[in-house]
Protein backbone atom coordinates (compact mmCIF):
# COMPACT_ATOMS: atom_id res chain seq x y z
CA UNK A 1 0.00 0.00 0.00
CA UNK A 2 1.44 3.31 -1.14
CA UNK A 3 -0.02 6.60 0.08
CA UNK A 4 1.69 8.97 -2.34
CA UNK A 5 0.16 7.73 -5.58
CA UNK A 6 -0.65 10.63 -7.90
CA UNK A 7 -1.89 8.90 -11.05
CA UNK A 8 -5.07 6.88 -10.54
CA UNK A 9 -7.55 4.77 -12.48
CA UNK A 10 -10.36 6.61 -14.27
CA UNK A 11 -13.99 6.21 -13.21
CA UNK A 12 -14.63 4.55 -16.57
CA UNK A 13 -12.01 1.85 -15.98
CA UNK A 14 -13.14 1.28 -12.40
CA UNK A 15 -16.76 0.91 -13.45
CA UNK A 16 -15.84 -1.47 -16.26
CA UNK A 17 -13.73 -3.53 -13.82
CA UNK A 18 -16.65 -3.58 -11.39
CA UNK A 19 -19.15 -4.54 -14.07
CA UNK A 20 -16.77 -7.22 -15.35
CA UNK A 21 -16.41 -6.05 -18.95
CA UNK A 22 -12.63 -5.64 -19.20
CA UNK A 23 -10.28 -8.16 -20.84
CA UNK A 24 -8.09 -10.21 -18.51
CA UNK A 25 -4.85 -8.24 -19.07
CA UNK A 26 -6.63 -5.03 -18.02
CA UNK A 27 -8.26 -6.76 -15.06
CA UNK A 28 -4.79 -7.83 -13.91
CA UNK A 29 -3.35 -4.32 -14.20
CA UNK A 30 -6.36 -2.77 -12.45
CA UNK A 31 -6.21 -5.40 -9.67
CA UNK A 32 -2.47 -4.75 -9.21
CA UNK A 33 -3.04 -0.98 -8.89
CA UNK A 34 -5.95 -1.54 -6.47
CA UNK A 35 -3.65 -3.66 -4.31
CA UNK A 36 -1.37 -0.62 -3.95
CA UNK A 37 -3.98 2.17 -3.82
CA UNK A 38 -6.73 2.37 -1.17
CA UNK A 39 -8.14 5.49 -2.77
CA UNK A 40 -9.01 3.58 -5.95
CA UNK A 41 -10.09 0.56 -3.88
CA UNK A 42 -12.68 2.75 -2.16
CA UNK A 43 -13.84 4.19 -5.49
CA UNK A 44 -14.21 0.64 -6.82
CA UNK A 45 -16.26 -0.27 -3.76
CA UNK A 46 -18.73 2.46 -4.68
CA UNK A 47 -19.14 1.02 -8.18
CA UNK A 48 -19.52 -2.47 -6.71
CA UNK A 49 -22.32 -1.02 -4.56
CA UNK A 50 -24.14 -0.06 -7.75
CA UNK A 51 -23.90 -3.71 -8.83
CA UNK A 52 -25.13 -4.83 -5.42
CA UNK A 53 -28.14 -2.54 -5.59
CA UNK A 54 -28.96 -3.74 -9.12
CA UNK A 55 -28.67 -7.38 -8.06
CA UNK A 56 -30.85 -6.85 -5.01
CA UNK A 57 -33.46 -4.93 -6.99
CA UNK A 58 -33.30 -7.20 -10.03
CA UNK A 59 -35.68 -9.83 -11.30
CA UNK A 60 -35.90 -13.22 -9.60
CA UNK A 61 -35.61 -16.46 -11.50
CA UNK A 62 -36.97 -19.24 -9.29
CA UNK A 63 -34.57 -21.99 -8.28
CA UNK A 64 -35.50 -25.67 -8.63
CA UNK A 65 -36.66 -27.72 -5.68
CA UNK A 66 -33.74 -29.09 -3.70
CA UNK A 67 -31.26 -26.51 -4.98
CA UNK A 68 -30.66 -25.05 -1.54
CA UNK A 69 -29.80 -28.47 -0.10
CA UNK A 70 -27.49 -29.13 -3.05
CA UNK A 71 -25.69 -25.82 -2.52
CA UNK A 72 -25.34 -26.49 1.18
CA UNK A 73 -23.93 -29.96 0.51
CA UNK A 74 -21.42 -28.47 -1.96
CA UNK A 75 -20.50 -25.77 0.56
CA UNK A 76 -19.84 -28.34 3.27
CA UNK A 77 -17.43 -30.17 0.95
CA UNK A 78 -15.29 -27.09 0.56
CA UNK A 79 -12.63 -26.30 3.07
CA UNK A 80 -12.56 -22.75 4.36
CA UNK A 81 -9.44 -21.16 2.88
CA UNK A 82 -6.73 -20.43 5.41
CA UNK A 83 -5.85 -16.78 5.80
CA UNK A 84 -3.51 -15.80 3.01
CA UNK A 85 -0.03 -14.96 4.22
CA UNK A 86 0.96 -11.33 3.91
CA UNK A 87 2.65 -11.01 0.52
CA UNK A 88 6.29 -9.94 0.67
CA UNK A 89 8.49 -8.30 -1.89
CA UNK A 90 7.93 -5.79 -4.66
CA UNK A 91 4.93 -7.29 -6.38
CA UNK A 92 1.25 -7.02 -5.48
CA UNK A 93 -0.57 -10.32 -4.85
CA UNK A 94 -2.46 -10.69 -8.16
CA UNK A 95 0.80 -10.39 -10.09
CA UNK A 96 2.51 -12.98 -7.90
CA UNK A 97 -0.22 -15.42 -9.00
CA UNK A 98 0.63 -14.78 -12.65
CA UNK A 99 4.39 -15.04 -12.26
CA UNK A 100 4.42 -17.90 -9.79
CA UNK A 101 6.62 -15.98 -7.36
CA UNK A 102 8.31 -12.65 -6.92
CA UNK A 103 10.57 -10.80 -9.34
CA UNK A 104 13.28 -13.45 -9.24
CA UNK A 105 10.78 -15.88 -10.82
CA UNK A 106 10.31 -13.69 -13.92
CA UNK A 107 11.72 -15.05 -17.18
CA UNK A 108 12.93 -11.91 -18.93
CA UNK A 109 13.57 -11.62 -22.67
CA UNK A 110 15.56 -8.76 -24.23
CA UNK A 111 13.63 -6.35 -26.48
CA UNK A 112 16.55 -4.04 -27.33
CA UNK A 113 18.21 -0.92 -25.88
CA UNK A 114 18.75 -2.79 -22.60
CA UNK A 115 15.01 -3.09 -22.02
CA UNK A 116 13.67 -6.54 -21.12
CA UNK A 117 10.14 -7.89 -21.03
CA UNK A 118 8.13 -10.90 -19.91
CA UNK A 119 4.73 -11.54 -21.49
CA UNK A 120 2.20 -12.84 -18.96
CA UNK A 121 -0.36 -15.55 -19.77
CA UNK A 122 -3.77 -13.93 -20.27
CA UNK A 123 -6.63 -14.53 -22.69
CA UNK A 124 -6.31 -13.20 -26.21
CA UNK A 125 -8.33 -9.99 -25.97
CA UNK A 126 -5.41 -7.96 -24.60
CA UNK A 127 -1.78 -8.46 -23.71
CA UNK A 128 -0.02 -7.98 -20.36
CA UNK A 129 3.75 -7.73 -20.02
CA UNK A 130 6.31 -6.83 -17.42
CA UNK A 131 8.90 -4.31 -18.57
CA UNK A 132 12.33 -3.90 -17.03
CA UNK A 133 13.92 -0.59 -17.99
CA UNK A 134 17.48 -0.02 -16.70
CA UNK A 135 17.90 3.18 -14.66
CA UNK A 136 18.46 6.09 -17.03
CA UNK A 137 17.43 4.12 -20.13
CA UNK A 138 14.63 5.03 -22.53
CA UNK A 139 11.89 2.93 -24.09
CA UNK A 140 11.91 3.75 -27.84
CA UNK A 141 9.32 6.31 -28.93
CA UNK A 142 6.06 4.56 -29.65
CA UNK A 143 2.41 5.12 -30.38
CA UNK A 144 -0.53 2.95 -29.43
CA UNK A 145 -3.01 0.99 -31.47
CA UNK A 146 -5.54 1.00 -28.67
CA UNK A 147 -5.27 1.77 -24.96
CA UNK A 148 -2.15 1.15 -22.91
CA UNK A 149 -2.15 0.98 -19.11
CA UNK A 150 1.26 1.19 -17.47
CA UNK A 151 1.62 0.56 -13.74
CA UNK A 152 4.93 1.30 -12.03
CA UNK A 153 6.03 -1.49 -9.65
CA UNK A 154 9.56 -0.29 -8.90
CA UNK A 155 11.56 2.85 -9.67
CA UNK A 156 10.02 5.64 -11.74
CA UNK A 157 9.79 6.91 -15.31
CA UNK A 158 8.86 10.15 -17.00
CA UNK A 159 7.49 10.97 -20.42
CA UNK A 160 6.20 14.14 -22.05
CA UNK A 161 3.00 14.04 -19.98
CA UNK A 162 4.24 13.52 -16.41
CA UNK A 163 6.39 11.59 -13.94
CA UNK A 164 5.20 8.15 -12.81
CA UNK A 165 6.50 6.53 -9.61
CA UNK A 166 5.67 3.33 -7.72
CA UNK A 167 1.92 2.68 -7.73
CA UNK A 168 1.17 5.31 -10.38
CA UNK A 169 -0.73 4.20 -13.48
CA UNK A 170 -0.45 5.89 -16.87
CA UNK A 171 -3.43 5.60 -19.23
CA UNK A 172 -2.35 6.21 -22.82
CA UNK A 173 -4.64 6.33 -25.83
CA UNK A 174 -4.15 6.08 -29.57
CA UNK A 175 -3.19 9.71 -29.90
CA UNK A 176 -0.22 9.55 -27.52
CA UNK A 177 3.28 9.04 -28.85
CA UNK A 178 5.76 8.93 -26.02
CA UNK A 179 9.30 8.05 -25.00
CA UNK A 180 9.26 6.86 -21.38
CA UNK A 181 12.65 7.35 -19.70
CA UNK A 182 13.52 5.53 -16.47
CA UNK A 183 14.89 7.72 -13.69
CA UNK A 184 18.39 7.21 -12.42
CA UNK A 185 18.52 5.20 -9.21
CA UNK A 186 16.51 1.95 -9.21
CA UNK A 187 15.81 0.15 -12.46
CA UNK A 188 12.20 0.74 -13.43
CA UNK A 189 9.83 -2.24 -13.51
CA UNK A 190 6.34 -1.77 -14.94
CA UNK A 191 3.28 -3.84 -15.75
CA UNK A 192 1.85 -2.80 -19.11
CA UNK A 193 -1.44 -3.90 -20.69
CA UNK A 194 -2.46 -3.18 -24.27
CA UNK A 195 -5.67 -4.04 -26.02
CA UNK A 196 -7.54 -3.99 -29.24
CA UNK A 197 -10.87 -5.59 -28.36
CA UNK A 198 -13.99 -4.25 -30.03
CA UNK A 199 -15.67 -3.82 -26.69
CA UNK A 200 -13.35 -0.98 -25.96
CA UNK A 201 -13.74 1.07 -29.05
CA UNK A 202 -15.42 4.36 -28.64
CA UNK A 203 -15.37 4.83 -24.96
CA UNK A 204 -11.90 4.15 -23.62
CA UNK A 205 -10.32 6.79 -25.87
CA UNK A 206 -12.93 9.18 -24.59
CA UNK A 207 -12.11 8.34 -21.02
CA UNK A 208 -8.41 8.79 -21.69
CA UNK A 209 -8.89 12.23 -23.20
CA UNK A 210 -9.09 14.34 -20.05
CA UNK A 211 -5.94 12.65 -18.85
CA UNK A 212 -4.10 13.31 -22.08
CA UNK A 213 -4.95 16.98 -21.97
CA UNK A 214 -2.80 17.36 -18.85
CA UNK B 1 -18.92 -5.91 19.03
CA UNK B 2 -15.20 -5.46 19.52
CA UNK B 3 -15.03 -8.19 22.12
CA UNK B 4 -17.46 -10.82 20.88
CA UNK B 5 -17.01 -10.31 17.13
CA UNK B 6 -20.68 -11.27 16.77
CA UNK B 7 -23.47 -9.24 15.31
CA UNK B 8 -26.79 -9.83 17.08
CA UNK B 9 -29.84 -10.66 15.01
CA UNK B 10 -31.74 -7.39 14.72
CA UNK B 11 -35.46 -7.01 15.37
CA UNK B 12 -37.71 -6.97 12.30
CA UNK B 13 -38.03 -3.23 12.06
CA UNK B 14 -34.33 -2.89 11.34
CA UNK B 15 -33.20 -2.90 7.79
CA UNK B 16 -33.24 -5.96 5.61
CA UNK B 17 -29.59 -5.20 5.03
CA UNK B 18 -28.55 -5.78 8.64
CA UNK B 19 -30.49 -9.04 8.62
CA UNK B 20 -28.37 -10.34 5.73
CA UNK B 21 -25.23 -9.12 7.48
CA UNK B 22 -26.26 -11.01 10.62
CA UNK B 23 -26.91 -14.14 8.55
CA UNK B 24 -23.42 -14.05 7.02
CA UNK B 25 -21.92 -13.54 10.48
CA UNK B 26 -23.85 -16.56 11.79
CA UNK B 27 -22.49 -18.65 8.93
CA UNK B 28 -18.98 -17.43 9.70
CA UNK B 29 -19.20 -18.01 13.45
CA UNK B 30 -21.31 -21.14 13.73
CA UNK B 31 -21.89 -22.64 10.25
CA UNK B 32 -25.55 -21.76 10.73
CA UNK B 33 -27.66 -23.62 8.15
CA UNK B 34 -30.84 -21.69 8.91
CA UNK B 35 -28.99 -18.44 8.17
CA UNK B 36 -27.78 -19.97 4.90
CA UNK B 37 -31.32 -20.98 3.96
CA UNK B 38 -32.57 -17.45 4.62
CA UNK B 39 -29.86 -15.92 2.42
CA UNK B 40 -30.38 -18.55 -0.25
CA UNK B 41 -34.09 -17.90 -0.45
CA UNK B 42 -33.55 -14.19 -1.00
CA UNK B 43 -30.40 -14.09 -3.10
CA UNK B 44 -30.18 -17.31 -5.16
CA UNK B 45 -33.17 -16.44 -7.42
CA UNK B 46 -31.76 -12.93 -7.88
CA UNK B 47 -28.32 -14.29 -8.80
CA UNK B 48 -29.99 -16.66 -11.24
CA UNK B 49 -31.97 -13.76 -12.70
CA UNK B 50 -28.80 -11.65 -13.03
CA UNK B 51 -26.96 -14.46 -14.82
CA UNK B 52 -29.86 -15.12 -17.16
CA UNK B 53 -30.05 -11.43 -18.01
CA UNK B 54 -26.35 -11.66 -18.79
CA UNK B 55 -27.04 -14.39 -21.33
CA UNK B 56 -26.79 -17.66 -19.39
CA UNK B 57 -29.34 -20.42 -19.99
CA UNK B 58 -31.52 -21.43 -17.05
CA UNK B 59 -29.50 -24.56 -16.24
CA UNK B 60 -26.11 -22.82 -16.24
CA UNK B 61 -27.54 -19.86 -14.32
CA UNK B 62 -28.94 -22.17 -11.65
CA UNK B 63 -25.67 -24.10 -11.33
CA UNK B 64 -23.73 -20.86 -11.01
CA UNK B 65 -26.17 -19.43 -8.46
CA UNK B 66 -25.68 -22.54 -6.31
CA UNK B 67 -21.95 -22.19 -6.67
CA UNK B 68 -22.06 -18.51 -5.68
CA UNK B 69 -24.02 -19.39 -2.54
CA UNK B 70 -21.56 -22.18 -1.70
CA UNK B 71 -18.73 -19.67 -2.10
CA UNK B 72 -20.54 -17.33 0.29
CA UNK B 73 -20.54 -20.10 2.89
CA UNK B 74 -16.87 -20.81 2.33
CA UNK B 75 -15.70 -17.19 2.35
CA UNK B 76 -17.99 -15.77 5.03
CA UNK B 77 -14.94 -14.73 7.07
CA UNK B 78 -13.86 -12.37 4.26
CA UNK B 79 -17.06 -10.29 4.34
CA UNK B 80 -16.52 -6.85 5.86
CA UNK B 81 -19.84 -5.04 6.46
CA UNK B 82 -18.01 -1.77 7.08
CA UNK B 83 -16.93 -1.77 3.42
CA UNK B 84 -19.85 -3.38 1.58
CA UNK B 85 -23.47 -4.32 2.04
CA UNK B 86 -24.29 -8.03 1.92
CA UNK B 87 -25.90 -7.53 -1.50
CA UNK B 88 -22.76 -5.84 -2.80
CA UNK B 89 -20.48 -8.58 -1.53
CA UNK B 90 -22.71 -11.26 -3.03
CA UNK B 91 -22.79 -9.30 -6.29
CA UNK B 92 -18.96 -9.39 -6.46
CA UNK B 93 -18.95 -13.19 -6.05
CA UNK B 94 -21.68 -13.58 -8.70
CA UNK B 95 -19.91 -11.18 -11.07
CA UNK B 96 -16.68 -13.18 -10.83
CA UNK B 97 -18.58 -16.41 -11.47
CA UNK B 98 -20.23 -14.83 -14.51
CA UNK B 99 -16.87 -13.85 -16.03
CA UNK B 100 -15.53 -17.32 -15.39
CA UNK B 101 -18.57 -19.17 -16.75
CA UNK B 102 -19.89 -16.91 -19.51
CA UNK B 103 -16.81 -15.11 -20.77
CA UNK B 104 -14.38 -17.96 -20.04
CA UNK B 105 -11.96 -15.41 -18.70
CA UNK B 106 -10.17 -14.79 -15.44
CA UNK B 107 -10.66 -11.76 -13.29
CA UNK B 108 -7.68 -11.17 -11.04
CA UNK B 109 -8.71 -9.71 -7.69
CA UNK B 110 -6.82 -7.14 -5.64
CA UNK B 111 -4.84 -8.35 -2.66
CA UNK B 112 -7.37 -9.35 0.00
CA UNK B 113 -7.56 -7.24 3.13
CA UNK B 114 -9.82 -8.45 5.89
CA UNK B 115 -10.26 -8.54 9.64
CA UNK B 116 -8.62 -11.35 11.55
CA UNK B 117 -10.49 -13.57 14.01
CA UNK B 118 -9.62 -11.32 16.96
CA UNK B 119 -10.83 -8.00 15.62
CA UNK B 120 -13.85 -6.67 13.81
CA UNK B 121 -15.07 -3.37 12.37
CA UNK B 122 -16.88 -0.77 14.51
CA UNK B 123 -20.64 -1.17 14.70
CA UNK B 124 -20.97 2.54 13.86
CA UNK B 125 -19.04 2.02 10.62
CA UNK B 126 -21.26 -0.93 9.70
CA UNK B 127 -24.42 1.12 10.28
CA UNK B 128 -23.01 4.05 8.29
CA UNK B 129 -22.23 1.76 5.37
CA UNK B 130 -25.74 0.29 5.51
CA UNK B 131 -27.25 3.77 5.45
CA UNK B 132 -25.11 4.74 2.46
CA UNK B 133 -26.13 1.55 0.63
CA UNK B 134 -29.82 2.23 1.29
CA UNK B 135 -29.38 5.78 0.02
CA UNK B 136 -27.78 4.49 -3.18
CA UNK B 137 -30.55 1.91 -3.68
CA UNK B 138 -33.12 4.69 -3.38
CA UNK B 139 -31.21 6.85 -5.86
CA UNK B 140 -31.03 4.03 -8.40
CA UNK B 141 -34.74 3.34 -8.01
CA UNK B 142 -35.40 7.05 -8.65
CA UNK B 143 -33.35 7.18 -11.86
CA UNK B 144 -35.11 7.89 -15.15
CA UNK B 145 -35.78 4.61 -16.97
CA UNK B 146 -33.30 5.39 -19.75
CA UNK B 147 -30.42 5.92 -17.33
CA UNK B 148 -31.29 2.82 -15.36
CA UNK B 149 -31.30 0.80 -18.57
CA UNK B 150 -27.83 2.09 -19.45
CA UNK B 151 -26.44 1.14 -16.06
CA UNK B 152 -28.02 -2.30 -16.23
CA UNK B 153 -26.53 -2.75 -19.70
CA UNK B 154 -23.06 -2.12 -18.28
CA UNK B 155 -23.47 -4.44 -15.30
CA UNK B 156 -25.49 -7.23 -16.90
CA UNK B 157 -24.51 -7.28 -20.57
CA UNK B 158 -20.94 -6.05 -20.90
CA UNK B 159 -22.27 -3.14 -22.92
CA UNK B 160 -20.34 0.04 -22.49
CA UNK B 161 -21.77 3.48 -23.04
CA UNK B 162 -19.80 6.63 -22.52
CA UNK B 163 -22.76 8.16 -20.71
CA UNK B 164 -22.44 5.64 -17.91
CA UNK B 165 -18.98 6.78 -16.93
CA UNK B 166 -20.43 10.23 -16.34
CA UNK B 167 -21.88 8.72 -13.17
CA UNK B 168 -25.50 9.69 -13.69
CA UNK B 169 -25.48 11.75 -10.52
CA UNK B 170 -25.61 8.73 -8.21
CA UNK B 171 -24.55 9.48 -4.63
CA UNK B 172 -21.31 7.52 -4.73
CA UNK B 173 -19.27 10.06 -2.77
CA UNK B 174 -20.59 9.00 0.63
CA UNK B 175 -19.90 5.34 -0.04
CA UNK B 176 -16.38 6.11 -1.29
CA UNK B 177 -15.50 8.06 1.80
CA UNK B 178 -17.08 5.44 4.12
CA UNK B 179 -15.04 2.68 2.47
CA UNK B 180 -11.88 4.77 2.58
CA UNK B 181 -12.37 5.36 6.29
CA UNK B 182 -13.07 1.67 6.90
CA UNK B 183 -9.94 0.72 4.97
CA UNK B 184 -7.85 3.14 7.02
CA UNK B 185 -9.14 1.55 10.22
CA UNK B 186 -8.47 -1.92 8.87
CA UNK B 187 -4.94 -1.01 7.75
CA UNK B 188 -4.31 0.44 11.20
CA UNK B 189 -5.57 -2.75 12.89
CA UNK B 190 -3.42 -4.92 10.61
CA UNK B 191 -0.18 -3.17 11.64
Amino acid sequence: MTDNIRHHLTDGLLMAYSAGSLPEAFNLTVAAHLSMCDSCRARLGAFDSVGGALLNGGERAEMSAGSMEAALAAARQRPRPAAAPRPRGTLPAPLIDYIGGNLDAVRWRPVGMGVRQAILPTDGDATARLLHIPAGAAVPDHGHRGTELTLVLQGAFADSTSRFAKGDIEIAGEDLNHTPIAETGDDCICLAATDAPLRFRGWIPRIAQPFLKI
Amino acid sequence: MQTSGKIPVPPNRQSENSRWTACITRIRDSSDEAAFAELFEHFAPRIKGYLMKSGAGATLAEECAQDVMATLWQKAHLFDPSRASAATWIFTIARNRRIDALRKSRRPEPEEVYWGPQESPDQADILAMEEAAVELTRAIAALPAKQKTLIEAAYFNDLSHSEIADQTGLPLGTIKSRIRLALDRLRHAMK
